[in-house]
């Protein structure tokens, strides 16, 4: 529970109110000035009892918390929909955009550094807090009036004014696990593709046994010597995962101080968890309120067969936004729609798609 | 205001409005008025936050101001505006009587008037207090927003740049509520006293569905508490409220119904559950009877 000494302060200024000489008072009076969260509840009670001896006085456990949000999740429904259309591309790239990234060969391997190279992923866009002039949208009532009184009361031009936009945090966990490990490549290959889009909107980290940001790495212009700061950074590389612990340790040292909050988090794992499946769904939900969506990338999720049974996938599931596959570069392409989907207008949906597509197979010409 | 000496008292007060608070929401609105600091209030939608505000209003005998939070709610909605038509029109009266020449620098001043100000709820708080100020769901403003909300939370002042300082004589009562659908900033929980909202037990909920429904039968008013009680522990999709158990109880009582038998209950089952779903699965699990 984070009780700062202005807490306990104001818990002490509470109780000379109230007085001490109720049991419950003096309870009341922590409750409201040490809590702040329906999780620290439980926590307040047992410490409650522990120095004041015997059950807290509340009447009852408080209900868990819920979400508000009642859209079901469908995670069969995005695979067939939404295809980008490819427009010129050579039909080798054609192919291999739609192969698993698990069965390549080295030749082709090669081929994808080149396309995934390509590709420009516009970040999402939210509305920023501040106007500017605008030819169309509101009025500016404010810039009217400061033309009519400079032009000494002619007939005004009305001035306008919308609201900029600016890009909107994305937040990409990478899981660098041992049964990731075929995609770990690639899927970092984005990742530095999608930072050096956008550097100051975006962050990377990976998921092993430990949390690793590895942002800072893929910074770098060139893909092959920022991959390889970044390989060195992680010390877990083909390791373990305790999903729940990792993403505990996000929230606790980044996601509250503001790298998840109001972000689009796209976690890429196949949700093998070793760990318990509870403390990850715990995560996740308290990641989805920090966050303005979650994603979840998986490489299975791209297998007709694929269902979302696994321990971790399904205890993550009710508080995801969308589950999507992630094992092709075409569903990567996929994954970043939604991102921009999820987190901007819907109007800029398609044209960041195409973006990608057109501009990307059109520079891989050229190469 | 705020002459209340203890809890009790001010669930006394809260009662005589026809809010039967608990000890926990008496003792932090208590708390709220003796240390001045903004209460907030989070909880399951239907436990009483708003109503909180509004009964804390009358028992105090003030206005209640509300703002309605929304995804990019800015300063102009939520504080201040000018009155853009108005001021145009000064301007032109000006011209007119100078002739058709207008003096700027002469004009200016005179537009920025107390008479062209609009006041938002937040400015309009601060000129009415002593009032109660309902920020309500606050989880749907931005974080912008939430930052600009904790400067005027802590400093009970705004300054406008053309018109100068408005500060309240008397700080508002500050009443945030929180549906819980986004984490708020610490600085601003720091800020508050805060206090999480049960659905209320049994014997309150029946004492809630009798006080704000007169001639509501005692047992009848027994049985859909209990119903009701019994809906939430199910996984329901939107689990009733106390303002649901309230339709429901006055539906079957439109209804003409002494008690409750199930066919008039499930005939005004949509009053208390509000997804196709989630009456399916009370009908399944045998609430109804």
């Amino acid at each position: 529970m984070a009780c700062g000494p202005d807490r306990v302060r104001a818990f002490l200024a509470a109780t000379a109110h109230t007085g001490v000489a109720e049991r419950s008072a003096v309870y009341w009076a922590g409750r409201v000035t040490l809590c702040s969260d329906p999780a620290d509840l439980a926590r307040y009670d047992a410490a409650f009892a522990a120095w004041f001896g015997g059950a807290a006085p509340r009447p009852r456990a408080p209900a868990a918390p819920r979400r508000a949000r009642i859209a079901p999740l469908e995670p069969g429904e995005r695979q067939e929909s939404g295809e980008a259309e490819p427009v010129r591309a050579a039909a080798a790239d054609e192919v291999l955009r739609h192969r698993d990234l698990a069965d390549l060969g080295e030749a082709e391997r090669e081929h994808l550094r080149r396309l995934l190279a390509a590709v420009r992923p516009d970040p999402p866009d939210r509305p920023a807090a501040r106007w500017r002039r605008a030819r169309r949208g509101p009025l500016d009532a404010r810039a009217t009036l400061r033309a009519v009184l400079r032009s000494g009361g002619e007939p005004p031009r009305l001035e306008r004014r919308r609201r900029g936009r600016r890009a909107r945090r994305v937040v990409l966990l990478v899981d660098v696990s041992g049964s990731m490990e075929p995609y770990a490549d690639a899927l970092l290959r984005f990742a530095h593709v999608v930072v050096r889009r956008a550097p100051a909107s975006t962050e990377v980290f990976t998921l092993g046994t430990r949390l690793t940001r590895v942002t800072a790495q893929l910074r770098g212009r060139d893909a092959e010597r920022a991959l390889r700061a970044a390989a060195a950074a992680v010390p877990d590389f083909s390791g373990g995962t305790r999903l729940g612990e990792v993403l505990r340790a996000f929230l606790d040292r980044w996601g509250r101080r503001g790298a998840a909050r109001g972000a689009v988090v796209v976690v890429f794992s196949d949700g093998w968890e070793r760990g318990d499946p509870a403390l990850l769904g715990e995560q996740l939900r308290h990641l989805r309120r920090l966050a303005r969506a979650v994603i979840w990338a998986n490489p299975h999720a791209g297998h007709g067969e694929y269902a979302p049974v696994q321990s971790g996938i399904a205890a993550a599931l009710p508080h995801l936004d969308a589950l999507v596959p992630g094992h092709s570069l075409g569903s990567l392409q996929r994954v970043w729609a939604e991102v921009v989907r999820l987190g901007g207008n819907a109007t800029a949906v398609r044209g960041a798609e195409m973006a990608m597509t057109r501009r990307g197979a059109a520079e891989v010409g050229r190469a | 205001m705020g002459e209340w000496r203890s809890p009790a008292e001010v669930a006394a007060a809260l009662d005589a409005t026809g809010y039967l608070p608990d000890e926990g929401i008496a003792t932090a609105v208590f708390l709220a008025l003796r240390m001045h600091r903004p209460l907030l209030c989070e909880g399951e939608p239907g436990t009483g936050k708003t109503e909180l505000a509004r009964s804390l209003a009358a028992a105090l005998g003030v206005r209640l101001i509300r703002l309605q939070c929304h995804e990019g709610i800015d300063a102009a909605q939520a504080l201040y505006d000018w009155d853009f038509p108005r001021q145009l029109l000064h301007l032109r009266t000006l011209e007119a009587a100078a002739g058709g020449a207008l003096d700027a620098d002469a004009a200016e001043p005179s537009l920025y008037r107390e008479r062209f100000l609009l006041a938002r709820p937040l400015l309009r708080a601060l000129r009415e207090a002593p009032c109660v100020l309902l920020v309500d769901e606050i989880d749907r403003a931005d974080d912008e927003f939430e930052a600009f909300l904790l400067e005027f939370l802590s400093e009970h002042a705004v300054s406008i740049p053309e018109f100068g300082e408005v500060r309240a004589e008397v700080p508002p009562v500050v009443v945030l509520t929180s549906n819980r659908t986004r984490e708020l900033h610490d600085a601003l929980k720091r800020r508050c006293l805060y206090h999480w909202l049960d659905h209320p037990d049994l014997a309150r909920e029946v004492a809630i569905l009798r006080r704000r429904s007169p001639g509501l039968d005692e047992r009848l008013a027994a049985q859909v508490a209990d119903a009701v009680q019994r809906m939430r522990e199910l996984e329901l999709v939107k689990p009733p409220g106390v303002a649901e158990a309230l339709d429901w109880a006055r539906a079957l009582q439109a209804l003409g119904a002494a008690e409750f038998d199930p066919e008039r209950a499930a005939a005004a089952l949509g009053a208390v559950l509000k997804y196709r779903e989630d009456a399916d699965r009370v009908r399944a699990a045998g609430l109804l009877g």
